[in-house]
């Protein structure tokens, strides 16, 4: 059996840190390991500061659900939101930032999706009506 | 945000006093590192050893920090927690920083 759990917040940056926090608390409540609870983390934080930054852009800030499912080897991230699609309805590739020009032309940004998909097994987008679903999953425990 | 700064051998030490870096504080993050390397010395060392998380967006104003430095002074980071080198890491940005595992390896390269 699965362990679920659920919970939503409000998508501005502020309730974006203590969404993630909460999520991160029961994540290591039911014993997920603390190696993996951090790439958990980071895979989180960037695909919510998307929704955040990109999804509700330019409109009224609607809500962030988050679903987790703990199977035994692998752990099942969802996250919900009511604003715009990807580019497409498709995963962006997620290339690594190109970092061989001078300093001055180093990339301050665009690292999120190349992230995300070096610290997940798999990643899985649907647009469903008007809302996106983006689902992480990471195996568990490490191999 | 808060930053603090000390000096060590010819370094500026800036200390960041915060458990995360992340997209709710990235802009704070670049205008207090500006307020607080005007001036000073060429070289300054960022303390991250209290900086458990930081995401794409902190990530992003430490390179914004480093760029407003310009060529002739430097910006190297110490102590970073496993989350932080990781994403340093990950990112490549490992190879554009000098990384320093303490703070005390990264002063003391300063007086060699």
């Amino acid at each position: 059996m699965a362990e679920i759990f659920a919970c939503s917040f409000t998508a501005t940056e502020l309730d974006a840190r203590s969404g993630i926090s909460a999520v991160m608390e029961r994540l290591r409540e039911i014993d997920l390991p603390d190696e993996r609870a951090g790439d958990v983390q980071i895979a989180l934080a960037e695909a919510v500061n998307n929704v955040v930054e990109h999804a509700y852009a330019g409109t009224e800030k609607g809500d962030v659900r988050i679903k987790c499912n703990l199977y035994p080897q692998e752990l099942r991230i969802q996250i919900c939101d009511a604003g715009f699609p990807l580019t497409d309805c498709a995963l962006p590739p997620g290339e690594p930032a190109d970092l061989s020009g001078p300093i001055e032309t180093l990339p301050e940004g665009g690292f999120g999706w190349f992230l995300i998909r070096e610290l997940t097994s798999r990643l899985h987008y649907e647009r469903l009506g008007r809302n996106n679903r983006l689902s992480l999953y990471f195996q568990v425990p490490p191999t | 945000m808060s930053l603090t700064s000390t000096r060590a051998d010819g370094a500026q030490i800036v200390t960041v006093n915060a458990e995360r870096i992340d997209a709710a504080m990235a802009i704070q993050f670049k205008e207090d590192m500006r307020a607080e390397t005007e001036d000073g010395t060429d070289r300054i060392i960022l303390d991250l050893s209290l900086v458990q998380f930081i995401d794409s967006s902190g990530l992003g104003a430490i390179v914004a920090a480093m760029k407003q430095l310009g060529r002739d002074r430097r910006l190297d980071l110490a102590g970073p927690t496993p989350m932080v080198e990781k994403v340093f890491r990950l990112t490549r940005m490992d190879t554009i920083f000098n990384l320093y595992s303490t703070l005390n390896e990264a002063v003391t390269e300063t007086k060699t």
